[in-house]
């Protein structure tokens, strides 16, 4: 029995009914089962009975299926959710399948993947869902013995009796489809798990090695066309004419289409929607028989462009964000207390403003999506972290009913944000329907990374008030290119630690598509905030961890509910991360950084070591302690946790993207460059150990990366950081004199 | 269109393309082979990678015309089921997280240890810097190449 007794909205979350075949069907919904403290995004009063979005199968062999509900894009949801139904189902894990749910807005709600979100909103649903069934089967058995259902007990999917006989799942798995649902079922305690906490692999992973079938890209239907876009090269730029007698001329190619007109007309408004640049112009589709003849023959188009809106520079950015910063035009997200009052009756003011670029996503799968549009139904198949918003999209533009929609969701060659964005899906669409054949449209790399939904160019200035020693003022101002999308993160550390405390943003309104890119606000701000914390401990002369520990001291016991970060969990991971890392007893020749952050709900801190290698410094090693509450899968876990470290280390360091007059600056591997192996850091983590609500691991590694190596340039070189990648910081490389004479 | 007779997995096939045509193209969209990935058609990435005559050749980059004659590995090739102990390190060492680069670092790997049978931390880096993982496995990526050349021993 579970010691907390959680209260569950016992309306509309459960429902069960026997196969055809035989055997049990239990419909379930992730969100109507979440506590009350966690708040899905979406309004829940008026879900009905067939508001389901997750099943479970159970055969009359006694093979339990189950369907995940969200897009898989390599964040491990799909082994780890069917990991807790089958813990409290108690079942083997080896007897259970997984199978990946299409897009079925009648029985399904919210499939989403992003945000980090998934094992948090369904932990509670899916313990329920595995304990209710197990219940029911056990009460099934307990009606054929004509015993108590407590006199019985369960082990991998058998039901014992006190006489000794035992009745598998599958044998009862009938008579309980027809027994009522019971309520208030006890959940296990955390130190009975069997399945949770224990490391499985990734369940693709056999298709994964061998090279089946499994991505977007890999789909294919008989008579399908391959459809290339060629998209305006530009942003602000719209189609004007186009000529494609040598593309028509060229082997392979059967036809070259124009669309756009009704993406434009319906998606093609206010200038800041991310779908008016992407969908606000006439696109040039050459259809081939095989991929590279469509790519081939989207070469060989000609095509007139102008320019509908004044075309943007990197430079031009650059001057408007420094404008916004020093100007007057803020909408301010939280304040507390006078910050300029704080100010004024400073010792010491320190002011600090750091800066990032555009970022591309640059999914190793680059966009693409299959479409077959009929008139008896449109059949959609791919990639896309959306899907439900894709489907009601495409209804919409191509004037049809959604119940005409069957969309299949593939496992995804990564997704970092940008398949929240359903712009390839619409494409697909609109083709397949003008010439009413099968496709599937492919990106190249080059489409992928210039017409992309880039995370936006922000610059962050922050100011704070010492006065006595202690800090008495922070105020926070964001300039963003459309980049208005604060949420929640005024509320994060160090809001609640300091007397007065603003926030303001302010933002220039581009024709540059922006969005969510992993880890959305917090990949570049976690970096500005944590390198301000290190120079104001040098300001303040005191220690850093120390500076950190007694800031969070005042946020213990706050009434303010809208602070979420728990400060007795950040305290936690900072002294955990002193410990683990050897912080302060470094050998001579390791130059340290600390970062601790919040965000995705989870408590994490890192600190970077460097080294001088060749008179250059480089991160050799992270450290990082993560607090998500339970862990699931550590072997899933861990690979996050690590992959969000490398990452977050690799943009800051190198990711570099610009443009001038309106084109992107770089648009293949050649010119943007990535981290591999030679610069991914030895990650050692520490997961903390605790029976709290498990939260994800997809991003809240990420950001605090950039800011841990941050301070360990400082260190190792002297030098500050306040712009990324920092590999264009030339000032920052040139190390101490002493470390190159040894 | 000109043929081309290709010799993939052991196996011969007939291919009618054109002949700047990449292997890759070829191996995906011809042969229905698409296990090899495509990610940046310029052999920047390494997501593409096949073996040629038992070399990790980037087969968005080989023209159809050149691999004629050549005996081509894929990782559908790689072993029958599995079994290649590259590939049983990936699965040991639970690798991939979205999956998709995984393909052409096996088929680099394998290359690399078929000529390298026990390489240093260091030969490992260096023979796997050519492909990227967008989701940054690395660690593991470099782990399970030292797993695979522990079980080739």
């Amino acid at each position: 029995m579970s010691k907390s007794s959680i209260q569950f909205s016992r309306r509309n979350f459960l429902r069960t009914s026997s196969l055809a075949s035989g055997g049990l069907l239990i419909g379930f919904n992730l969100f109507t089962a979440c506590k009350s403290d966690v708040k899905p995004p979406v309004d829940l009063a008026d879900l009905h009975y067939n508001d389901f979005n997750a099943f479970i199968k159970i055969a009359k062999n006694g093979a339990v299926t189950i369907f995940s509900p969200n897009p898989e894009i390599g964040q491990g949801v799909k082994t780890s959710m069917p990991m807790i139904i089958a813990e409290e189902l108690d079942v083997s894990w080896d007897n259970v399948y997984v199978q990946q749910g299409v897009l079925d807005t009648k029985n399904y709600t919210r499939q989403i993947a992003g945000g980090s979100q998934s094992i948090r909103f369904g932990w509670d649903a899916l313990r329920q869902t595995g304990a209710t069934a197990k219940q029911m089967l056990v009460n099934a058995a307990a009606a054929r013995w004509g015993v108590d259902a407590s006199e019985l007990s369960v082990s991998e999917g058998v039901i014992n009796n006190k006489a000794g006989e035992t009745l598998s799942y599958g044998d009862v798995v009938d008579e309980a489809s027809v027994l009522e649902v019971p309520e208030n079922v006890s959940l296990k305690e955390p130190k009975d798990y069997k399945i949770i906490g224990t490391d499985r692999r990734n369940v693709d992973i056999d298709k994964i090695v061998t090279g089946q079938p499994l991505f977007g890209i890999d789909y294919k239907e008989e008579g399908m066309l391959y459809a290339s876009v060629l998209r305006p090269p530009a942003f602000g730029q719209e189609l004007v004419s186009f000529d494609a007698t040598e593309a028509k001329a060229l082997p392979g190619v059967v036809d070259v289409i124009q669309i756009g007109d009704k993406a434009k007309a319906l998606l093609g408004g206010e200038k800041v929607n991310w779908t008016a640049q992407l969908s606000g112009s006439g696109k040039v589709v050459v259809l081939a028989k095989t991929t590279w003849d469509a790519f081939k023959g989207k070469k060989a188009i000609k095509a007139v462009w102008s320019d509908a809106t004044p075309l943007e520079s990197t430079e031009f950015h650059d001057e408007k964000l420094t404008a916004l910063l020093d100007g007057k035009d803020f909408v301010t997200m939280r304040k507390d207390g006078d910050v300029n009052k704080a100010f004024a009756a400073a010792d010491k003011v320190l002011e600090r403003t750091y800066e990032s670029p555009f970022l591309p996503h640059n999914c190793m799968e680059p966009m693409n999506f299959f479409a077959n549009v009929t008139d008896e139904k449109i059949h959609l198949v791919g990639p896309v972290q959306t899907p439900e918003d894709a489907a009601n999209t495409v209804a919409e533009l191509l004037g049809r009913d959604v119940e005409d929609i069957h969309l299949e969701m593939t496992r995804m060659g990564g997704g970092f944000g940008r398949r929240l964005y359903g712009d390839f899906v619409y494409e697909a669409a609109e083709i397949s329907d003008a010439i009413r054949k099968p496709i599937k449209m492919v990106s190249s790399r080059e489409d992928d990374m210039s017409t992309g939904v880039y995370r936006p160019a922000i610059k962050y200035r922050i100011k704070a008030a010492i006065k006595d020693g202690q800090l008495t003022g922070y105020q926070l101002k964001e300039a963003a290119i459309n980049g208005n999308m604060y949420g929640l993160i005024p509320n994060f550390f160090p809001a609640g630690a300091v007397e007065n405390y603003q926030v303001d943003v302010a933002n220039y309104k581009s024709n540059i598509t922006t969005g969510a890119w992993r880890a959305p606000y917090t990949n570049f701000l976690a970096y500005a905030e944590q390198s301000f914390f290190d120079e104001l401990a040098e300001e303040m002369e005191v220690d850093k961890i120390k500076m950190r520990l007694d800031l969070l001291e005042k946020v213990k016991g706050t009434d303010d509910e809208r602070i979420q970060y728990s400060p007795e969990r950040m305290q936690n991971v900072i002294k955990m991360a002193v410990d683990k890392s050897g912080w302060g007893k470094q050998p001579k020749g390791t130059y340290q950084g600390f970062v601790a952050y919040y965000c995705h709900n989870t408590h994490v801190a890192e600190v970077a070591d460097v080294q001088i290698e060749n008179g250059l410094p480089v991160v050799k090693k992270v450290t990082c302690i993560v607090d998500c509450g339970i862990v699931i899968n550590p072997m899933g876990a861990l690979n996050q946790i690590e992959g969000g470290v490398v990452d977050g280390i690799g943009h800051s360091m190198y990711g570099s993207f610009g443009f001038e007059n309106g084109k992107p600056t770089a648009n293949n591997y050649d010119k943007y460059r990535l981290g591999r192996m030679k610069e991914a850091a030895v990650v050692e983590t520490h997961l903390v150990q605790n029976e709290l609500s498990p939260t994800g691991l997809g991003e809240p590694t990420l950001p605090p990366a950039g800011g841990a190596v941050a301070n360990a340039l400082k260190a190792a070189t002297g030098k500050r950081a306040y712009k990324q990648p920092f590999i264009q910081d030339v000032e920052l490389w040139k190390v101490k004199e002493e470390e190159i004479l040894g | 269109m000109p043929t081309y007779q290709l010799t993939v997995n052991g196996k011969a096939h007939t291919v009618e393309a054109s002949e700047d045509t990449p292997l890759l193209w070829v191996l995906r969209d011809h042969l229905n082979m698409v296990g090899t990935k495509f990610g940046c058609g310029i052999a920047q990435c390494g997501a593409c990678t096949v073996h040629v005559e038992g070399n990790a050749t980037r087969s968005c980059s080989l023209p159809v015309a050149s691999a004629v004659g050549m005996s081509i590995t894929t990782i559908e090739g790689l072993s029958e089921d599995g079994s290649h102990p590259v590939q049983q390190a990936w699965k040991e060492v639970d690798v991939p997280q979205c999956g998709y680069c995984q393909a052409g670092q096996m088929m680099t790997a394998s290359a690399f240890l078929a000529k390298n049978p026990s390489p240093t931390e260091e030969e490992i880096k260096d023979a796997m810097n050519g492909n990227i993982c967008r989701c940054a496995a690395y660690n593991r990526i470099k782990k399970a190449v030292g797993v695979a050349a522990e079980k080739m021993a």
